[in-house]
């Protein structure tokens, strides 16, 4: 009984949870697991392992945008731009040179933090609602760019990865495991990093400019400074997710560069809870698999049979999306992790109180 | 009106047990006092130690806990609308005109219920009336503290709240506002934030001291500002006369750039990033 | 010469529709602190129900046309005002939410106008008029870009008059100032907010049906695309200002014009470069007091 409750409370224990779940997920390319209904097949098959790599690229794309929003409380609506700035620049890089993929990946890395840091400078000049509009606008830009110069990103069809410098350990259906960890790894990586931001002096005090920047001018820090460096962090991260994106797809196409992209981003760090990083990495998984779901859901024939004015909502992924989104933040202020951390607080105090009535029985 | 006579009547404001946050921060704890129905009662205390917020946190204008009572009834969860329009004028710090409305503008947006009283207004402030068609940005410190007063004492008030009304003012105008506080005080119980000492010892009959967000003090004004040695313990300041003239300027002007100016300061340039 | 006017007048006429669609956005913003990201959908929904009812009318005849843009603002009008009062006005003052929940409202409506009309361009059919062109001055121009033009600024009119001679023009330009003081004096701002969507909605709709003739065509992407150069408008003109919203609206659409003509279709470019550097001279907008 104290024994599980100081494991609770011990600050070891969330890390130890992490690193078993994170075994149990590189595992699972080795078991036959199905959960019909969730999964679309057994755990070792690639259409299955496909869509776990794309839900853990999705969290640690969620994870990146939690540091904008739930740690420096920036309304971001262009992060897409950095997302797709990874994934066509490797595929360009990729392309149109001889680069091996980690040189490759390292010079767009490069690239994206040189831009990161340009518009980052710009964009943190207003703040607040006008800040949202601006990084929408530099984001718009950037699709424009991807749109117009199709001899370049192969324009709305999209531009294919050229494999022939790529590990073949990577490459095709077959290897979809290799990715899937590739994937993995790229989560606890993004995880550690946003972790250990959070906890750095630049993450405190960036955290402390979103309740009261006067407080963080007062004690003689420059807010500026540290909201560029969680932007420049958060865009390098972004475009490294890109990367695996392109790797894991084997191409990108424009509707990465959409403010929808990130739109969807907002939604799923809403939805597990702003400020949580637990919250940022469920949201991402859920997000993806109930949009896989509700696609498969909608083109089913319980949907199809239905009257016109349910089946034409129900159809549409994005409408349920949209609606539990905002339903969550009318009805669920914290999102998954609000509501996880409610339970907790009730389970504990109630284990508190039954305690303590065992104790007190106990002693005479 | 003697002291028994005022506490016949019971007060029109009552405030027990008020806490009040701004940003997550506590700004007033648990503060209790009481304004009686007629006169006026100052609250008195050293920069940044709550006053202002003490009056917001009755209108609701920052979120609040406890107990406010006006007239008996509770109105600590009404919308900040509702309460003003029970009747109670309040007269915010720096004024807080509309800046790009004109005077006409400002006093007509202030119109509550059908009969404004505009003679008082052209009575007290002829000054305004000559200039109703200029905007109130680009009026002088005291012509926007007439504004702000004028705003209030047009309509039928139960009470006025008014926040350091004599701030930054040159010392013509401080005996000017004064008096028409006084007049305005004659009908209406007032609860007045104010640093100025004489002004204070000329219209209030009941003081409060606020210090850490908490009433440290409350009783006669008279006693209060009759013992120097008190004054000082709980205002830091000296309460003798033989500075009056010299106390006009000294808590009117300089305050304006010691701690008060420079935290505007900071606030101003808050908005953009170097 | 001619080039140079038709340019000129094309971008009045854009920068009419994006004036229509950040105008409301300015408004709102202004007032109520809140990024309306649904306000593309108000504009969409107004184009498609306009279209919806001038299908059902004699083609092409000005009646048809007129019935349908009184539909898209009526269309505009109400489902802004359903949005405040059901999604805006229980997160009073949170604004964060408030935005996320227009931004929820935007991604569920775009793609229910998808599931009801497709994703395919829908296209409309106008009065002959509109495509036949006037020579001013030796330039052809649509006639189209007139309509535009003069409906934003019946709009721009009707708003100034409302602002400067009723009392709830009062509240909302002192609420735009200070809103706290404004309840402070006893004034409930809320209803002022209702009324701001409303008419933000209206001007929407109405953009949205002239949008639909300007391009030929409704989508349920329509919005979208002019919300993104609406918000650029906002942040240029200086949020809050409906005169920086008017001037900012044409400069942008006529730069963008000019760009695309001569510089080889750069025009968006142009535009997000032009907002950087009003960012880097002046964060505040053209008329802006708060950034
Ligand atoms: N917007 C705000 N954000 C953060 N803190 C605030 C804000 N407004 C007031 N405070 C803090 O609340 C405390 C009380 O402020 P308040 O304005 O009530 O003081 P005051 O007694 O009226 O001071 P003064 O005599 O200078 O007017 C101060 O410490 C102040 O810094
Ligand atoms: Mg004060």
């Amino acid at each position: 009984m104290t024994m599980i409750r100081r494991l609770r409370t011990s600050p070891i224990t969330p890390w130890a949870t992490g690193g078993l779940l994170v075994a149990l997920v590189a595992v699972l390319p080795l078991l036959d697991l199905s959960l019909p209904g969730v999964l679309p097949g057994s755990t070792y098959t690639p259409g299955t392992l496909q869509l776990l790599a794309f839900a853990m690229v999705f969290a640690a794309l969620a994870l990146s945008y939690h540091l904008l929003f739930g740690v420096a409380g920036l309304l971001s609506f262009g992060h897409a731009l950095y997302f797709a700035l990874g994934a066509y620049g490797l595929g360009i890089v990729l392309r149109d040179t001889e680069l091996a993929l980690v040189p490759a990946m390292a010079v767009v890395l490069m690239a994206a933090i040189a831009v990161a840091a340009a518009l980052g400078a710009l964009s943190l000049r207003v703040s607040g609602i006008a800040f949202a509009m601006v990084t929408l606008a530099f984001a718009q830009a950037g699709s424009v760019l991807v749109r117009r110069n199709a001899s370049v990103t192969n324009g709305e069809e999209g531009l294919p990865l050229r494999v022939d410098n790529i590990p073949a350990e990577l490459v095709g259906v077959l290897n979809t495991r290799n990715v899937y960890w590739l994937a993995l790894v790229l989560l606890v990586v993004v995880f550690l990093i946003v972790a250990w931001f959070e906890r750095s002096r630049a993450g405190h005090v960036v955290a402390a400019t979103r309740e009261n920047e006067l407080r963080v001018r007062v004690l003689g820090m420059t807010p500026f400074r540290v909201k560029l460096i969680t932007v420049v962090l958060a865009g390098g991260l972004a475009a490294l997710v890109g990367m695996v994106y392109l790797l894991l797809q084997s191409g990108v196409t424009p509707a990465v560069t959409t403010p929808d992209f990130t739109l969807t981003l907002l939604v799923i760090v809403v939805l597990g809870g702003v400020g949580s990083r637990w919250g940022a990495v469920v949201g991402g998984l859920l997000y993806t698999l109930l949009d896989q779901r509700l696609t498969a859901l909608a083109r089913s024939e319980a949907i199809q049979d239905l009257p016109e004015f349910l089946r034409i909502p129900l159809s549409e992924p994005l409408f349920i999306l949209g609606t539990l989104f905002i339903l969550v933040v009318v009805l669920l202020p914290g999102g998954l992790a609000g509501v996880a951390r409610r339970t907790l607080a009730r389970a504990d105090s109630a284990r508190a109180r039954a305690g303590r009535s065992l104790d007190e029985e106990a002693t005479p | 009106m003697t002291d028994e006579a005022r506490k016949a009547l019971g007060p029109i404001l009552r405030v027990a047990g008020l806490s009040a946050s701004i940003d997550g921060q506590q700004v007033v704890e648990q503060v209790d006092f009481e304004v009686p129905a007629t006169g006026v009662t100052a609250v008195l205390g050293r920069n940044g130690v709550g006053k202002t917020s003490t009056l917001k946190a009755v209108l609701g204008l920052i979120s609040r806990s406890g107990v406010v009572e006006f007239d008996g009834e509770r109105i600590d969860s009404e919308p900040t609308h509702r309460i003003v329009q029970r009747g109670i004028g309040y007269v915010p710090e720096d004024r807080e005109v509309f800046a790009s409305l004109t005077v006409a503008e400002n006093l007509r947006l202030a119109e509550r219920g059908t009969t404004p009283h505009r003679d008082m207004v052209d009575e007290l402030f002829p000054d305004l009336i000559a200039r109703s068609a200029q905007r109130a940005g680009s009026l002088s410190g005291g012509q926007q503290q007439m504004l702000s007063l004028a705003r209030v004492l047009m309509n039928d008030n139960r009470l006025l709240m008014v926040d350091e009304p004599t701030k930054g003012l040159a010392p013509r105008i401080v005996t000017e506002v004064a008096a028409a506080l006084e007049r305005a005080a004659a009908v209406t119980p007032v609860l007045l934030v104010e640093q100025n000492l004489p002004v204070v010892r000329r219209l209030a009959h009941t003081v409060v001291v606020i210090e850490g967000g908490r009433v440290i003090h409350a009783g006669p004004a008279a006693e209060l500002l009759d013992d120097d040695e008190r004054t000082q313990q709980l205002l830091g300041v000296h309460s003798t006369d033989h500075g009056a003239p010299k106390g006009d300027t000294d808590h009117g002007a300089p305050r304006g750039d010691t701690e008060h100016g420079a935290s505007k300061g900071a606030d101003e340039s808050r908005e953009e990033t170097p | 010469m001619s080039t140079v006017l038709l340019l000129l007048i094309t971008g009045l006429g854009l920068g009419a529709l994006y004036f229509l669609v950040a105008s409301g956005l300015s408004l709102i913003y202004g007032l109520m602190g809140v990024l309306n990201f649904a306000h593309g959908s108000f504009l969409t929904l107004g184009a498609f129900l306009g279209w919806e009812v001038a299908r059902r009318m004699p083609d092409g005849s000005w009646l048809t046309f007129g019935v349908s843009i009184l539909v898209g603002a009526v269309v505009g009008a109400t489902v802004a005002t359903l949005t405040e009062l059901l999604l805006i006005r229980p997160l009073y003052l949170r604004h964060i939410e408030q935005v996320l929940v227009t931004v929820g409202l935007s991604l569920a409506t775009v793609a229910l106008f998808e599931g009801i009309w497709g994703v395919d361009p829908i296209y409309v059919v106008g009065p002959e008029w509109l495509n036949d062109t006037t020579d001013i001055a030796g330039a052809l121009i649509p006639n189209d870009r007139f309509v535009l033009i003069a409906a934003a600024v019946i709009v721009l009119l009707g708003l100034v008059v409302f602002l400067k001679r009723t009392r709830y023009g009062l509240i909302i330009r002192a609420g735009v100032e200070n809103r706290a003081m404004v309840t402070a004096l006893g004034v409930d701002v809320r209803r002022a907010f209702t009324l701001v969507f409303a008419i933000g909605g209206a001007a929407a709709g109405i953009g949205g049906v002239l949008a639909s003739h300007y391009f030929g065509y409704v989508s349920p992407l329509i919005g979208g695309s002019l919300l993104i150069f609406a918000f650029i408008v906002t942040v240029i003109g200086g949020l809050g200002s409906l005169t920086g919203a008017a001037i900012a609206s044409v400069v942008v659409a006529v730069l963008q014009q000019f760009a695309n003509f001569y510089l080889g279709g750069t025009g968006d470019f142009m535009v997000v470069a032009l907002l950087a550097v009003v960012l880097l001279v002046k964060p505040t907008g053209l008329l802006g007091s708060k950034a």
